[in-house]
């Protein structure tokens, strides 16, 4: 496939090469800093909540701006913190661990990261524009619509949605597409380490699941821009379509959610307790029913809309059935420890603590897939603990545990440990503090998305422990920047394989990979790869390929300029109906630069270039 | 063996799976139809909850009319055959058949384009407007995601025509051209579809 004809390397330096790159491990460490960067929004927004709820009857915000915060730190904390900083894994890793040299579309990874930023900067402009998404993370109807919503907060939120979701969309498909084509020789799929599975399932249900979120926001937006009627009963429109479309997208994104940690959680504990995966082929297994059952389920978020006893008890056998799939896992994950050498390291102290703390969340969900007695619980804060222990609990730590296991993969430094500790246990206790005490709050009977309560409601003792706990998750994450700011004054030393126990190819090359991976594409033996060949003595995989020039697609800027056009537009549109004509020529300018640049990436013969075979030489001595 | 060859002989038969990059792109695409399967499938779902909801509207069963219907049907489907024929000719090597069918394609799909904004424009003297009643909301809705699918499609095949008569036939434009044709099916299928459950339902449920 070489192409005869030479190009020159094309390699820009500084913000430019950020701007432009293609390089799925750059592209992994934007996702990282941007998701990074939206948690810290959401955490803070988490944190005003709590001081809000410290006592009783406080004011601290005012009650239009804490259902700001409540909408907005929902939003943020899943679409712009949790999944971003998953894509980032996704991207830094997944190439890696499957032996290939990049995913399937390197364009289409910077398209896809663009998109999800720009969406997520429109989101947060709000907050400067004076009118912010309040209508709750949900946005059901007819709440949402003009007629109680009369400022542009929907609008946002349908918008910023809207574009980050384009990013989340092609990026589900890129790696889907990557996992399928470009695994490296004798890496079948039953060979995969368990986070490309995860990768893999989760990726199918961005696939399937985004685009009712897309219909979804597109109606609401022509319900508010064009006076449709979707959701507006007084034209015929129906207001539980809304709840339908949200969750079908909405249960499916849970296990988009949760499936990567699983993935992660796979791998740091089988690598520190020094053995194979208990149960590989079940949790595979698992992994798929969990996603399949996880389109299943929808309609237990709407057990109190009135859907009567017939649905209600489907969705709710059927709920109750994913905890079979997600207890084959629990177990495997303690037998993998069982008779392991286990290590605790920080990674491994985060996956462990993440075992016990899911199953909390879990148990809590059988309880509310129970339709009757979700009659109790429903909108208490029963149902706040429960979904914040399955994605603090489950989904944050596991992102924790990723955090120390791949950072010097990504960095080429490794975190401090001791600050880990640190991190760790501020950030579990505190954890624990926060939402432990809000089960007995909403079995008290304390109502979620409220702003005050009354004294003497029995409230007060657990509202303050809870907020003394959020706090506490603030100090861990604070320990955590601080740790990632002296790692990042170290020289970086990371040796390929820094755990010593590392048993997937990511661990074979250096750390940071270079830019092409793998000088030569290694061939894949068995399940574990490079633990595989450690047992056997060797010190290196076996190569498929001479070592020979390595063909590089080339940086671009027009994902950036797609990302650009489509906030333009956004923004155009949106105003439109404050500004008129103008706003709207701003939109469809918009539209035209995000779809020109579209055109020009069709009509540009680009290639790409080639890392010639001095340059890997010279790397390799380096190294050997 | 370089991609801008366009010798007629250098090329295989499948030029569009030669290299990893159009294998990477045809997988995707299948892919991404599955994707807008459920997108049409939402938005079906929305249409059939909403249809009876014509306020004072006129209903589906005074509105279609199902002569001008069935011509843009056997034009949308007349133009999937030709879309059919672009790719054996492609797979010929013939450069110039595989041209001059996609042409045939993008008139059949503008003149389909066409008399749908004619209907549209029609609907809308008779008070049939987007914010009549739900029932219309959701109409337009659907069936003017398909028409703005349509439009993406023409323009799409103008580009890959230019780049057909700029570069020629080579393992780059084979995959686009490959494609672009799984699109026009979808569109073809979705289209039977909204043939189905919008005009048909409409009379006769």
């Amino acid at each position: 496939m070489a192409h005869a004809h030479a190009h020159a390397v094309k390699r820009r330096t500084g913000i430019m090469d950020w701007l432009t790159t293609v390089d799925h491990k750059k592209i992994g460490i934007m996702y990282l800093l941007a998701g990074g960067f939206f948690f810290l929004i959401g955490g803070l927004e988490a944190i005003l909540i709590r001081l809000q709820l410290m006592f009783p009857q406080s004011e601290v915000v005012s009650a239009q701006f804490y259902n700001e915060l409540i909408t907005m730190h929902g939003t943020t904390m899943i679409f712009l913190a949790a999944m971003p900083i998953l894509f980032g894994f996704m991207n830094a890793i997944i190439p890696l661990q499957i032996g290939a040299r990049d995913v399937a579309y390197p364009f289409v990874n910077a398209l896809g990261f663009w998109t999800f930023f720009f969406g997520g900067v429109l989101l947060n402009i709000s907050f400067i524009a004076g009118s912010v998404p309040d209508a709750g993370w949900t946005m059901y109807a007819p709440l949402s619509g003009t007629t109680y919503t009369e400022h542009f907060g929907t609008d946002y939120y349908v918008i910023g949605l809207q574009i980050s979701g384009i990013g989340t969309l092609i990026g589900g498909i890129n790696f889907l597409v990557t996992i399928i084509n470009m695994r490296a020789p004798g890496m079948t799929f039953m060979r995969m380490p368990m986070f490309t599975w995860a990768t893999f399932i989760t990726s199918a249900l961005i696939l399937f699941a985004f685009p009712a979120l897309t219909v979804g926001l597109a109606a609401l937006m022509f319900d508010r821009l064009f006076s449709g009627n979707f959701f507006d009963p007084s034209a015929g429109g129906n207001v539980v379509l809304w709840e339908h479309i949200f969750w079908i997208f909405g249960h499916p994104e849970v296990y988009i959610l949760i499936l990567p940690a699983f993935g992660i959680i796979s791998e740091v504990v089988s690598t520190f307790s020094r053995k194979r995966l208990f149960g590989y082929s079940s949790m595979v297994f698992a992994t798929i029913l969990i996603g399949f059952l996880g389109f299943m389920v929808w309609a237990h978020h709407m057990f109190t809309t009135g859907l009567g006893p017939i649905a209600n008890a489907l969705f709710s056998v059927a709920t109750m059935l994913i905890a079979v799939p997600t207890g084959i896992k629990i177990f495997n994950w303690l037998f993998t420890m069982w008779g392991g050498s286990i290590k605790f390291t920080v990674a491994n102290l985060f996956a462990v603590g993440f075992i016990p703390t899911f199953v909390m969340g879990g148990v809590t969900g059988v309880m509310l897939s129970v339709a009757p007695a979700d009659y109790q619980y429903h909108d208490t804060y029963f149902v706040v603990a429960h979904f914040h222990y399955v994605i603090v609990g489950g989904l944050v730590l596991g992102i924790f545990a990723g955090l120390h296991y791949w950072w010097p993969k990504m960095f080429g430094r490794v975190l401090s440990e001791k600050l880990g500790y640190w991190t760790f246990w501020t950030f579990y206790i505190g954890f624990h503090l926060t939402f432990f005490v809000q089960h007995f709050l909403g079995l008290l009977g304390m109502p979620r998305r409220i702003w005050q309560y009354l004294d003497g409601m029995g409230f007060n003792t657990l509202n303050f422990i809870s907020t003394i706990g959020a706090l506490l998750m603030g100090v861990g994450t604070i320990l955590f920047i601080i740790n990632i700011l002296i790692t990042m004054r170290k020289p970086k030393t990371a040796e390929n394989d820094p755990w010593k126990d590392g048993r997937t190819l990511e661990w074979t090359i250096s750390s940071p990979a270079p830019e092409y991976n793998f000088a030569q594409t290694p061939l894949v033996r068995g399940y574990d790869a490079w633990w595989l060949e450690k047992m056997e003595g060797n010190s290196k995989m076996t190569p498929v390929e001479p070592i020979g020039p390595i063909h590089m697609p080339s940086p671009s800027i027009l994902p950036f300029f797609m990302g650009l056009g489509l906030f333009i537009a956004g923004f155009g549109f949106m105003y439109a109906r404050e500004f008129g004509v103008v706003s709207l020529v701003i939109g469809i300018a918009g539209l035209v630069i995000t779809f020109g640049c579209m055109g020009l990436r069709s009509w540009i013969d680009d290639h790409g270039f080639h890392i010639e075979e001095e340059e890997i030489l010279k790397d390799q001595g380096v190294k050997a | 063996m370089s991609s801008h060859s366009h010798v007629e002989g250098q090329l295989p038969h499948e030029p569009e799976r030669a290299t990893l990059e159009g294998r990477n792109k045809i997988t995707g695409f299948w892919l991404f139809l599955g994707g807008e399967t459920v997108l049409f499938g939402t938005l079906f779902a929305a249409y059939l909850t909403l249809r009876g909801q014509v306020m004072d509207g006129p209903t589906p069963n005074e509105l279609f009319d199902f002569a001008l219907v069935a011509l843009a049907t056997a034009l949308l489907l007349t133009s999937s055959l030709t879309s059919v024929f672009a790719l054996q000719a492609m797979h010929k090597h013939n450069v110039k058949g595989l041209m001059g069918w996609l042409i045939v394609t993008l008139l059949l799909g503008a003149a389909f384009l066409g008399l749908e904004i004619y209907e549209f424009n029609h609907y809308v003297h008779l008070g049939h407007t987007f914010a009549a009643s739900a029932f219309s909301t959701s109409f337009y809705t659907l069936v003017g995601f398909h028409g703005a699918h349509v439009a993406f499609g023409l323009l799409w095949v103008i580009l890959i025509l230019l780049q057909l008569k700029k570069r020629g036939l080579n393992t780059t434009t084979a995959p686009k051209v490959y494609v672009f044709g799984m699109y026009w099916h979808f569109i073809d299928v979705v289209w039977v579809f909204i043939f189905t459950v919008v005009y048909l339902m409409g009379k006769v449920g």
